[in-house]
């Protein structure tokens, strides 16, 4: 047992602590405030507190509990919210009010709840760690795989149970290779800092879809792919994350509220449980895993956090299953990083921030991956982890989106004059780049026809022509393009307001299908050759703009989702007419 | 048995550091008291071994190494709260100023508060009328929100936040409201406008001032929106009250804060300000909201002076994470002569959407809303244009839009500091500005709103 000798915020400094190890949870003073051992020198340690230290001093008993920081796994995990220790937030809320006072021990499942346990393998099976041993239906959405502890190694089923059982209640029992025997419960502990373990790691050659057409036409990310939303206050980071979150076709989400408003969280307390997934109808809640240290809560935990999601993440996906991993916002828990180094009084790197921050963000950005599982069978997981970053006065040069870049595949570069003009997602075309464009190309090509990748490609290259004519026209006015440059800066302008602008607010924008994405653009790009053709036939371009048609393209996105493909072909129809009669009109003459 | 030490090492203001204590305690107040008799307050930053380090609140000014004498109390900076603090005027250090009796505290409570739990948070979403059209019709204050002025010197923010303390209400409800007025290290002027626009509405008996300003300690800053706060949560969430906190100006507590992390010689973060500005920021302005189960609400506006008018300096630019938007004044408009000067593009609120629409506002405003901004912003890129190439050199459309920023400027935004306009009357001028525009251009708006609400073509030429 040890005694505090410093303390300074969250840095507290122990002597007489020679049996403890790095890395291990420590309990600190009477208030059994939760710490980890950072660094040790002798027998005194450095500790980083998780919770308040007000009201600690010199003297204070620190006990180690010999075990590195890590999270409970199991059945109880969904449609909860946890603290960056994984303290069960309602629970919390039960036992202390609406404020979260310290020294709170509450485990994060509940042992008191009974799940239908439901064995899928026969006594007498050769097993080896990470083999599904059976199944709890923990939601309707999600079907809870309780797999054998990955470090197992191979053994024989000796018994396992039916029925309803307590997370930790024995449900079966195994023979190791050594003749001992494990029982085994339906409860996993793993430490939060350590990957948990796979096979073998693969390049993602799968697209998340995310409903969001900016993300899934012009920049897909991969599952098992990594991103970054990079942006100012203000410019939809957090709208961003949301939208990934409600309409990824992923399986599991975990969602980091890291350093960010109280209010977020609540937010989608309130609104996911409300929300179905539009492909199994169940409510999105059911696959979700929350986990909250807003910024008012302890900067320690805030630290832990966004390990506590990613271990739990990988938990799900050694079941088979592809998780997300939102991450908001990764600024702040560097932030955290920034502080704790600085209590501890080592040598800053750039802006104060640890010489370490780069490797710490690309360790956490390299866990996700598209990964074989553990276990005899085949089955293969997927973590795509999608981080928000705030840079201060949205200046992307500083440490953490530079680091952050480095290591990600995907970039929304959000864009603070889009989101001035209420262009949401203000993500800029320009700016950002998706680097899975050419491994998901044969899916998308298999899947939706070469078309949907060549308009994408047209689109961009539009996009990027307007930007040039655009130049132009700040330094002599649009009346000196010639009538094809204006027509593409008339598309240009269709293509962002309607197609890339996308409301979440409202039900039939906030969600597009692939189909849908392809069809709403092919209808801009057909008006865009239906156009070129009446020009080369001698047309104004006045009439062309104005017909009516055009208004139902810019209202097109909003079309029932159910019939969205017989109002776009009416709107192709009429579009056409309407084109083909100022043709004739223009003969005429 | 409470020790005294006469063991005081060393005083670097606002620093002091005391050897051979004993039991202290990590955030712990401490008084000093002079061989004069008086006492000045202090807590406790670190303690390492048997000795502690402490930040005065107060001036180091007459402290004798020597013959001072230093007491730890045992407990942090707390304020004791009570029901009767309404209509009071206190110090930055929660003791009353105004030659009143003594408050009798209810309960002592810790400045510094608790984080408040996310699940047992309630959503904020009732509309509040503030009565200013830039506001209500574009960046919805809700009951429970924190929402900054961002403004720079010579900038009328005061006579803003006193307009939105004045006229805000809640459509059709009982009002049960109170006032947090802290003033942190402004001038008597400005301090003496806000309290005497209170006592012209007979806001000031609902009304908690903590006052701190100019020539007070600077280092009392750091305690005083806390203080301030604390009153708040006590009013709204022990006696259910609504309770609106203004704090004014954060600039200056964050140069308090900077100031201390230089004295402790802490690594520097931005511009000099501490790595943790942007926590301690987050753990004042995160005690607004509202709780789930309980009648109270705090909605806060802190202001805030952009130091060179520049949005990406530290202060604005940490708050504008933490907070829920910002209202920013420009600079331009204010000569222009638009009262309130309210730049409503890089304004924002961010719980504006549960906050309008049927039932709270009226069905049209959310794309009303967006259709302004939108064609507001085309307008002033139009008129950018126009002033390089002249107007010919515009599309017909962008004469219209160039034409609707004007009028929007001066009709929408520029309504007076004395106006107090319904929501309804802020939907019919904006629905009378879209008229400016072709109807084809509205296309944020669903069609049976168009129908129902455009002023049609007589009233055109």
């Amino acid at each position: 047992m040890g005694k505090v000798v410093k303390v300074s915020g969250p840095l507290v400094v122990a002597e007489g602590l020679a049996e403890a190890n790095v890395s291990d949870v420590v309990r600190v003073g009477s208030q059994n405030l939760i710490g980890e051992i950072l660094n040790m020198s002798g027998d005194s340690a450095s500790i980083q507190v998780y919770e308040e230290t007000s009201g600690l001093g010199p003297g204070a008993e620190v006990v180690t509990t010999g075990l590195p920081l890590s999270v409970e796994l199991g059945p109880g995990m969904l449609e909860n919210i946890y603290d960056g220790i994984q303290r069960p937030l309602p629970e919390i809320k039960e036992a202390t009010g609406d404020t979260i006072a310290r020294g709170i021990s509450i485990p994060a499942l509940n042992r008191k709840k009974k799940w239908e346990f439901v064995p899928v393998v026969k006594e007498g099976a050769k097993l080896i760690g990470g083999d599904v041993i059976g199944t709890v239906q923990e939601t309707s959405a999600i079907l809870h795989k309780i797999m054998l502890p990955p470090r197992t190694g191979s053994c024989v089923l000796k018994w396992i149970k039916k029925g309803e059982f307590t997370v930790d209640e024995s449900v079966a029992c195994v023979t190791l290779a050594n003749g001992k025997e494990l029982e085994i419960s339906m409860l996993q502990r793993w430490p939060v800092r350590i990957g948990r373990p796979y096979q073998q790691k693969y390049t993602p050659a799968r697209p998340l879809n995310s409903g969001q057409r900016i993300i899934d036409t012009m920049f897909p990310v991969a599952k098992g792919g990594t991103a970054a939303v990079p942006g100012p206050f203000g410019s939809g980071k957090t709208v961003v994350q949301h939208q990934l979150a409600k309409w990824s076709d992923v399986d599991i989400v975990v969602y980091i509220g890291c350093g960010e408003r109280g209010n977020e969280m609540t937010d989608v307390l309130n609104e996911f449980p409300e929300l179905k997934d539009p492909r199994s109808g169940e409510s999105l809640m059911k696959r979700t895993v929350l986990i909250a240290n807003t910024s008012d809560m302890p900067v320690a935990a805030r630290e832990a956090s966004i390990y506590t999601g990613i271990t739990i993440a990988e938990y799900f996906r050694d079941m088979g299953y592809d998780v997300a991993v939102l991450a908001d916002s990764t600024s702040r828990w560097a932030e955290a990083l920034r502080e704790m180094s600085g209590r501890l009084e080592e040598m800053p790197g750039e802006e104060g921030y640890p010489a370490y921050l780069a490797s710490r963000i690309a360790q956490f950005y390299e866990r996700a991956g598209s990964v074989q599982c553990l276990g005899t069978d085949d089955r293969r997981g997927s973590i795509t982890a999608i981080g928000a970053v705030s840079p201060p006065g949205g200046d992307i040069s500083e440490p953490v989106s530079q680091a952050t870049m480095r290591i990600v595949k995907v970039f929304w570069a959000l864009d603070s004059s889009l989101a001035y003009a209420r262009h949401f997602p203000a993500i800029n075309w320009l700016t950002s780049y998706s680097l899975y464009t050419d491994a998901l190309t044969p899916y998308y090509e298999k899947e939706f026809g070469p078309e949907y990748m060549q308009n994408r490609n047209r689109a961009l290259r539009t996009l990027q022509e307007e930007a040039e004519l655009q130049e132009i026209v700040r330094l002599v006015g649009q009346d000196a393009l010639s009538a094809g440059d204006q027509l593409t800066l008339e598309v240009a302008r269709m293509i962002r307001e309607d197609f890339l602008q996308q409301n979440a607010f409202v039900t039939e924008d906030a969600y597009s299908t692939y189909g849908k994405q392809y069809r709403l653009l092919d209808l801009v790009l057909r008006y865009e050759d239906k156009c070129r053709e009446a020009l080369d036939a001698g047309c104004e371009l006045q009439p062309l703009f104005g017909i009516a048609a055009r208004e139902r393209i810019g209202r097109a996105k909003t079309a029932d989702p159910d019939n969205y493909e017989a109002i776009y072909d009416e709107i192709l129809a009429q579009m056409n007419a309407q084109i083909d009669e100022i043709k004739a009109g223009g003969e005429d003459e | 048995m409470i020790k005294e030490y006469k063991t005081i090492r060393e005083i670097a203001n606002p620093l002091m550091i005391v050897d051979n204590v004993e039991g202290v305690t990590f955030d712990e107040l401490a008084e000093i008291e002079l061989p004069d008799g008086s006492v000045r307050r202090c807590k406790v930053l670190e303690v390492e071994g048997n000795r502690a380090v402490l930040q005065l609140f107060e001036a180091a000014q007459g402290i004798n190494l020597a013959e001072s004498k230093v007491r730890f109390l045992g407990h942090p900076l707390q304020l004791g709260v009570s029901e009767d603090m309404l209509g009071r005027v206190f110090n930055g250090m929660g003791e009353p100023i105004d030659d009143g009796p003594e408050i009798i505290a209810d309960d002592y409570r810790d400045i510094n508060g608790l984080p408040m739990n996310p699940a047992a948070r309630a959503y904020p979403a009732e509309f509040i009328q503030t009565g200013v059209s830039a506001i209500d019709g574009l960046n919805t204050l809700v009951r429970g929100q924190k929402l900054p002025i961002f403004s720079a010197s010579g900038l009328p923010h005061a006579n803003l936040a006193a307009q939105i303390a004045r006229q805000a209400k809640v459509l059709g409800k009982g009002e049960n409201f109170a006032v947090v007025f802290a003033a942190i290290g402004i001038t008597f002027e400005e301090s003496e406008y806000f309290i005497n626009d209170f006592r012209r509405t007979g806001a000031i008996d609902r009304t908690v001032v903590f006052s701190n300003l100019a020539n007070d300690p600077a280092v009392e800053r750091i305690a005083t929106p806390r203080m301030a706060l604390t009153a708040a949560e006590y009013l709204a969430f022990d006696k259910g009250m609504h309770v609106l906190v203004i704090l004014t100006d954060i600039t200056n507590y964050a140069e308090a804060l900077r100031e201390v992390s230089a004295a402790k010689k802490e690594v520097p973060g931005r511009r000099g300000y501490p790595g943790y500005l942007y926590t301690d920021l987050a753990t004042m302005y995160e005690r607004a909201g509202r709780r789930l189960d309980n009648p109270g609400s705090i909605t806060m506006i802190p202001i805030l002076t952009m130091p060179e008018d520049d949005k990406t300096h530290p202060i604005p630019d940490l708050t504008g994470y933490i907070t829920e938007g910002q209202i920013i004044l420009s600079r331009d408009l204010h000569r222009k002569g638009i009262v309130p000067p309210i730049d409503v593009l890089p304004s924002l609120s961010r719980l504006k959407d549960k906050g309008i629409g049927e039932g709270k506002t009226r069905a049209d405003h959310a794309g009303t809303m967006n259709q302004l901004f939108a064609a507001y912003a085309r307008g002033k890129e139009a008129k950018e244009l126009m002033t390089i190439l002249g107007e010919a050199a515009l599309s017909d459309d962008d004469k219209l839009y160039a034409k609707f920023a004007d009028a929007f400027e001066k009709e929408y935004v520029s309504q007076g500091n004395e106006t107090d306009r319904s929501i309804i009357d802020t939907l019919t001028i904006g629905w009378k500005l879209l008229s400016i525009l072709p109807e084809r251009e509205l296309k944020r708006i669903k069609p049976e709103f168009i129908e129902k609400y455009l002023p049609r073509e007589e009233a055109k030429e």
